[in-house]
């Protein structure tokens, strides 16, 4: 029971990262009907500002809130810049093109993001420096730690928050327009270029924060993190239906949970001599598995396969998402 | 097709320059003979993603997963790790028919999604048969893990083994430029079918499709039928490569087979131009020749101005891909050398 627990705890953690990811996607997705292919490799940088910022502090007199403070607040900025020119180098001056163009320029952009931070910070992940003790709490004989409960508390306040900002102000109503139609908000005075650039900033905002939460559960921070961890928040987003803010929360909590689960119990689940018949009997592999020896087919190496088959069955079964109004094959 | 004398005598000239080469670049060295195998390993593998991306207009980038499957096919079939030393041209065949399969696999539950979402299920698809290749050595010990597998069998005909120097009238004709010669008929094979096909039925339903997928279907083409043929066409082709690349290299491991590859296989099409086979191959030539340039002015140049090295070739090589994907978006959407019918709907496009 214990382990169930522990699972869940874990991956409601990863999930509520995903989620925070997820939602920079689905904003994109919503406006332009386009996905930001790049937006990975901007959460990895907004790790990486974070992580070098805070190395730096590390050893100043300040204390240790403020200094992890003071990394988030680096790196928001940092990616909001960087998502900025995303849309204006690589999705604004194609938005009438045929639609692969901006998806390639974006795949251009993610390798020049991606090589950028190779050569700024090199090939060797950024350790998160020890800077504040890591209380563990026990729940139900599961544990949680203070990191955790962290990440879980501050990715709801940033959906409470964006939920607050995109159904409660003007700037929302004109995003929700734009998403609609663009060229009847446009008629209503709606300026779309900000709009949509808004999104982009947006988006590269919330994944500044989950970069930095992201590294921080794991401990470190690598170039090339962002390039998982977007695939994964984009199944995140398309599992709750693409473009649909609340959808984007959903899929993501969810997926961390199969994640975290699929992982914790594939081991068991594919090992041959749990199996009835294979494992049992007399046979050479019975009297094996008599013995202790296990044959496992698929162990928890095969973590993330997990998102992916989520994201292929949801495309084939139900392409709209669970809460989606979209389609994909229009989208 | 009828040559004109000029056409001919061009023909000619390029042919014997072919024949030719390999013999000056083995005198500059063999290591120039194996980039240039290199090179036309990845002609192979643009003109096969030319067909998904530039006729049929789906976004593959996933595309090195199928090199990956020939890779492997011939690595587990004609090496000491099975104990199999199969023949290479069964192996090839068998190679090509798994990668089509893997196509088709791929291609019939992304068939409804439109281009950006097949971007990223494909891109899926080629790290989870990475992810399998680095994993599947337990408890079965398939592909050997990470460690990947080595000593391959070179290809053999009769008593004429591909690894060998052989003295061919007073010619010293070594393994490489054997390669070479066996590379170049592969690669005409491949230019007079992609030919055929872009004239065909077939072809002309692959640009329909790319062009309005809802026309062509109201035109009466099949589009499932025809874009699942566009999968597994250029996945065999993948599937060559990867065969042939497996018994060049000698070794395979999961590590060749990463994102990059298919990003440069797609900077390759895109650069050259999408659907137009001369500007592919230009493309392809064009980029891998590139790193090797790179080494030969980057690296001094470093070394002069500043005494060390500050950007790795490599890394730049990244990053000048990134860029050329991004410029020729940008700037010639159609490619340097493009496909005239692809210009025009590019051009009507634009607003």
């Amino acid at each position: 029971m214990d382990i169930l627990l522990q699972q869940i705890i874990n991956g409601l953690t990863t999930g509520s990262v995903y989620a925070v990811v997820a939602l920079g996607y689905t904003m994109v997705y919503g406006v332009i009907q386009l996905i930001n292919f790049a937006h990975g490799e901007v959460v990895m940088i907004g790790a990486m500002v974070a992580f070098a910022v805070i190395t730096s502090l590390a050893g100043s007199a300040l204390p240790p809130l403020a200094i992890v403070l003071a990394g988030v607040l680096a790196a928001i900025p940092a990616c909001m810049a960087i998502g900025y020119s995303l849309e204006r180098i690589a999705y604004r001056p194609l938005r009438h093109a045929p639609r692969l163009a901006p998806l390639i320029t974006a795949i251009g952009m993610s390798i020049i993001l991606q090589h950028a931070a190779l050569l700024i910070w090199g090939r060797n992940p950024l350790a998160f420096p020890q800077l504040i003790d890591n209380p563990s709490f026990t729940i139900g004989g599961a544990a949680i730690s203070g990191v955790q409960i962290a990440i879980i508390l501050m990715s709801l306040l940033m959906m409470a928050g964006l939920s607050w900002f995109v159904y409660r102000t003007r700037f929302g109503i004109a995003i929700r327009a734009t998403a609609e139609n663009v060229h009847v908000a446009s008629l209503m005075g709606v300026n779309a270029d900000r709009v949509i650039a808004a999104t982009f900033v947006i988006g590269a905002g919330l994944g500044a924060v989950a970069g930095v939460m992201f590294g921080t559960y794991y401990g470190i921070a690598h170039y090339t993190m962002g390039f998982t961890l977007g695939l994964k928040a984009f199944s995140a987003a398309v599992l709750g239906g693409i473009g649909n803010l609340p959808g984007a929360m959903v899929g993501g909590l969810l997926l961390g949970l199969v994640e975290a689960l699929g992982t914790g119990y594939i081991g068991e689940f594919t090992d041959l001599c749990h199996w009835p018949g294979a494992g049992e009997g007399t046979g050479w592999m019975g009297e094996r598995c008599a013995e202790g020896a296990h044959f496992v087919l698929f162990g928890s190496n095969y973590q993330d396969v997990f998102a992916f088959l989520m994201l292929i069955l949801v495309l084939v079964f139900r392409p709209s998402g669970l809460l989606g109004e979209r389609v994909s094959e229009r989208a | 097709m009828r040559w004109t004398l000029r056409q001919k005598t061009g023909l000619a000239l390029i042919a014997v320059a072919l024949i030719v080469l390999p013999f000056m670049l083995a005198s500059a060295g063999t290591a120039w003979v194996r980039i240039t195998n290199f090179a036309v390993l990845f002609v192979l593998l643009s003109l096969g993603l030319n067909i998904v991306v530039g006729y049929a207009g789906l976004l593959d980038l996933g595309y090195v997963a199928f090199y990956a499957v020939g890779a492997y096919v011939y690595a587990l079939l004609a090496s000491p790790h099975f104990g199999l030393h199969l023949p290479f041209w069964i192996i090839l065949p068998i190679g090509a028919a798994i990668a089509c399969i893997a196509g088709v696999v791929l291609g019939a539950p992304t068939l409804r999604l439109r281009g950006d979402y097949l971007a990223i299920v494909t891109l899926g698809f080629g790290e989870i048969v990475r992810i399998f290749m680095n994993n599947l050595s337990n408890p079965i010990n398939i592909t050997n893990g990470p460690k990947g597998i080595n000593r391959i069998d070179p290809f053999r005909i009769g008593d004429i083994g591909f690894s060998t120097t052989h003295d061919l009238f007073g010619l010293n004709v070594s393994g490489p430029i054997k390669y070479y010669y066996f590379l170049l008929i592969v690669l005409l094979a491949v230019i007079v079918i992609n030919r055929r096909l872009q004239d065909s039925r077939i072809g002309r339903a692959w640009v329909a499709i790319r062009e309005d997928e809802i026309a062509a279907k109201a035109a009466g083409i099949n589009t499932r039928n025809i874009k699942l043929l566009a999968f597994a066409m250029g996945a065999s082709f993948g599937g060559i490569a990867g065969g042939m690349f497996a018994a060049i290299q000698g070794f395979v491991s999961p590590e060749s087979f990463i994102l990059n590859e298919s990003i440069m296989v797609l900077a390759m099409v895109v650069l050259g131009g999408m659907g137009n086979i001369w500007g592919v191959i230009a493309g392809a030539v064009l980029l891998s020749f590139m790193p090797e340039l790179l080494r030969y002015t980057v690296e001094p140049a470093q070394q002069a101005l500043f005494g060390r090295m500050l950007v790795d070739p490599e890394v730049l090589r990244m990053l000048i891909f990134g860029l050329a994907l991004v410029l020729t978006m940008r700037f010639r959407p159609a490619g340097l050398w493009p496909e005239t019918r692809h210009r025009r709907e590019l051009a009507e496009d634009r607003k």
